[in-house]
């Protein structure tokens, strides 16, 4: 397998001096899902909006390789930039409710994403529009082709979202917390949904999330992003067998799993709260919160492997797994 | 069809998969929209009528200032007797407003003519200038609006801040005379006076614009600075589309919604607003009628040009109501 998309040492920053991501690094395969997991601030969306070209104005990205299919991502102009979203690489949003444009019809908003990468007729681009809508499970398409966003559920316009995300075929869909923002049985349709559509259309999803439980179901490769950065990369299975860095266990731990939770043990919780990172940090940023940390810990750490396709960021060695908190 | 009602982008799929009702729900949501407010357009236009015929009784007595200041007490009686006047208030009222329904207004008292043709005279003047004076502000403000909104926070942006708040402050007789002395006099490019030719119409237009320009430029520069940072604004980023494409179509559309329906009644403002503007450019539309007659206790003709500009202000709100609903799909569906 070859890397669909490769992202080495990305740094975005807000206004010069808010470091929003700190050198995140992950490699997105063809084919598969790849979970970028974290908690709320971590720069996880910024990260899947940095490689979009999409930040907010004031956001400043650089990195040292961030390249798709063999295109050199930084190096492409705004334009050339616009001519691979929507085309070859998609994205979807947290917030379905808000994210179609209110003064346009559903099939309008759909087609012009086909005749803008190409061309064609704008017949053709219904007819292409109301086939996906189908293909993700939306009813009579043709009558939603008709109505505008706010005639639509919320589990109704992520489909549409997705839809018109797939409308040129693209090959790495990233999706920032696609579920967020659905209940719970939506939720599983959607995620269901978009493994099919994985493999019905050979797609590379990005699934950008803060559940674990998602991550279990869905992901074939896990990036956990703390403060920025890439703290531990691995297969889902071995992430869940064997995680290596204090983070990834602090927020396994959290995770309720019925049969092991026991009555009377408390679940795990990671005490503080995400640091503010200024400009000059150094070191591991976890270590004001985690229960292993040292005076080494302020010093440049390295990124060790933990077994294949596996690596953490921790100045702990693989086997620390028996040691006593400090 | 109905669904696609108003839609400017032409979208034509099939009826038949739209439920096949030729009349959609969207019509049906309209036209009980315009008959609601149309409703209340007549009750506003009543309760005008009876305001405008109340305030001009209430100016004095109108025998005396008819009859003129050497009359005697003998030619007032007659002035009272002759003009109906010494009827009880309501059968003057509703004397007045029968007629008024079938667009008869009665007798100027100084132009020797009838209400109806001095209005019908003038009116073509006013609306000229109104829509002139519209059309100008929307052909600046709305590029200076999205201009500045594009450009937030930056020395663009602060100029055109600071244009719009000039041009709130400056008086527009001031600015009426400058321009008069500088086009009309130093350059000589313009006409000061007048109404014989078009380009009579172009300095009192620029002058009235002026007195929309500020808020039009501001709702404007709001609502795309608003619609830029939405998150359907992202998803056209995300798709693609051109920025050409982003600004005029997906956000302009969002953020023309208020600066429509303001201006139409922005335009009412003018219509009613033009007195000054008229008067310094001699300008004989119907705001400078109203001008007049006030001054002469014409009162069949001030009645009639408040009625008239009310009934204006009247339908330029509902056509403001019709637009927004036409723009904004979620008004007009269910």
């Amino acid at each position: 397998m070859s890397a669909l998309l490769e992202v080495e040492e990305l740094q975005v920053t807000f206004g010069g001096r808010t470091a929003a991501v700190r050198g995140a690094s992950f490699r997105v395969e063809k084919g598969e899902t790849h979970c970028l997991v974290g908690e709320s601030g971590c720069g996880k969306s910024v990260t899947a909006l940095a490689v979009m070209s999409l930040l907010a104005r004031g956001g400043h990205r650089s990195a040292k390789r961030m390249s798709f299919a063999g295109t050199d991502l930084t190096s492409l102009s705004d334009r050339e930039m616009a001519r691979l979203r929507g085309n070859r690489m998609a994205m979807i949003f947290q917030e379905p409710m808000t994210s179609l444009n209110p003064a346009f019809t559903i099939g309008s908003q759909m087609a012009e994403v086909l005749t803008r990468h190409k061309g064609g007729s704008r017949a053709a681009a219904l007819d292409r529009a109301a086939e996906l809508m189908g293909r993700v499970g939306i009813t009579a398409p043709g009558m939603r082709l008709g109505q505008f966003p706010h005639q639509l559920s919320g589990g109704l316009r992520q489909r549409v979202m997705i839809a018109m995300a797939l409308m040129c075929d693209p090959e790495l869909l990233i999706a920032d917390e696609p579920t967020t923002a659905l209940d719970v049985t939506v939720q599983a349709q959607i995620l269901r949904l978009l493994a099919n559509l994985k493999r019905e259309f050979g797609l590379s999803i990005l699934l950008i999330t803060h559940d674990l439980g998602i991550v279990a179901r869905v992901a074939d490769h896990v990036s956990v992003m703390y403060a920025g950065e890439v703290v531990e990369r691995a297969t889902t299975a071995e992430l869940f067998r064997a995680p290596q860095h204090p983070y990834t266990r602090g927020l396994l731990s959290c995770v309720p799993v019925p049969g092991r939770v026991q009555r009377d043990k408390p679940l795990g919780s990671i005490p503080g709260v995400v640091p503010a990172i200024g400009a000059g940090f150094a070191g591991c940023a976890f270590r004001s919160r985690c229960a292993h940390a040292d005076e080494t810990c302020t010093r440049a750490i390295p990124r060790r492997p933990a077994g294949d396709a596996h690596d953490y960021l921790c100045r702990l060695a693989p086997d620390w797994a028996e040691l006593q908190p400090a | 069809m109905g669904r696609q009602f108003g839609d400017t982008v032409a979208f034509a799929w099939p009826a038949r998969e739209c439920g096949g009702a030729l009349v959609g729900p969207g019509v049906l949501v309209m036209l009980r929209l315009i008959a609601r407010r149309l409703a209340i357009g007549v009750l506003v236009a009543f309760t005008v009528m009876t305001l405008a015929f109340l305030l001009t009784r209430l100016s004095g007595d109108l025998a005396i200032s008819i009859a003129g200041p050497s009359a005697t007490q003998a030619d007032v009686e007659i002035v009272r007797k002759a003009y109906g006047l010494d009827r009880p208030l309501y059968v003057q009222f509703f004397a007045w407003t029968g007629r008024a329904m079938v667009g008869d207004f009665g007798q100027s008292y100084f132009f020797k003519d009838s209400v109806a043709n001095l209005i019908q005279k003038r009116l073509p003047i006013t609306l000229t200038l109104g829509l002139v004076g519209l059309s100008l502000a929307l052909v600046i403000s709305i590029p200076l609006g999205i201009l500045a909104a594009l450009r937030e926070n930056t020395w663009i942006d602060r100029s055109v801040t600071l244009f719009t708040m000039v041009g709130q402050a400056v008086p527009s007789f001031w600015l009426a005379l400058i321009l008069m002395i500088v086009l009309g006099l130093q350059l000589g490019v313009l006409p000061i006076s007048g109404t014989g030719t078009w380009q009579h119409f172009v300095m009192p237009g620029i002058v009235l614009a002026f007195t929309a320009i500020p808020a039009l430029t501001r709702l404007t520069r709001s609502g795309m600075i608003e619609a830029m940072a939405s998150d359907y604004i992202r998803t056209a980023r995300a798709k693609g589309l051109s920025r050409a494409r982003i600004i005029f179509k997906h956000a302009l559309r969002n953020a023309a919604i208020p600066v429509v329906s303001i201006a139409a009644v922005q335009l009412g403002f003018m219509l009613g607003g033009s007195i000054v503007i008229e008067t310094v450019f001699a300008l004989h539309g119907v705001g400078y009628l109203g001008w007049e007659s006030i001054a002469k206790n014409d009162f069949p003709v001030v009645q009639a040009v408040v009625l008239v500009l009310a009934v204006f202000y009247i339908g330029l709100t509902l056509l403001a109501d019709i637009l927004n609903a036409l723009l904004d799909p979620r008004l007009r569906t269910g």
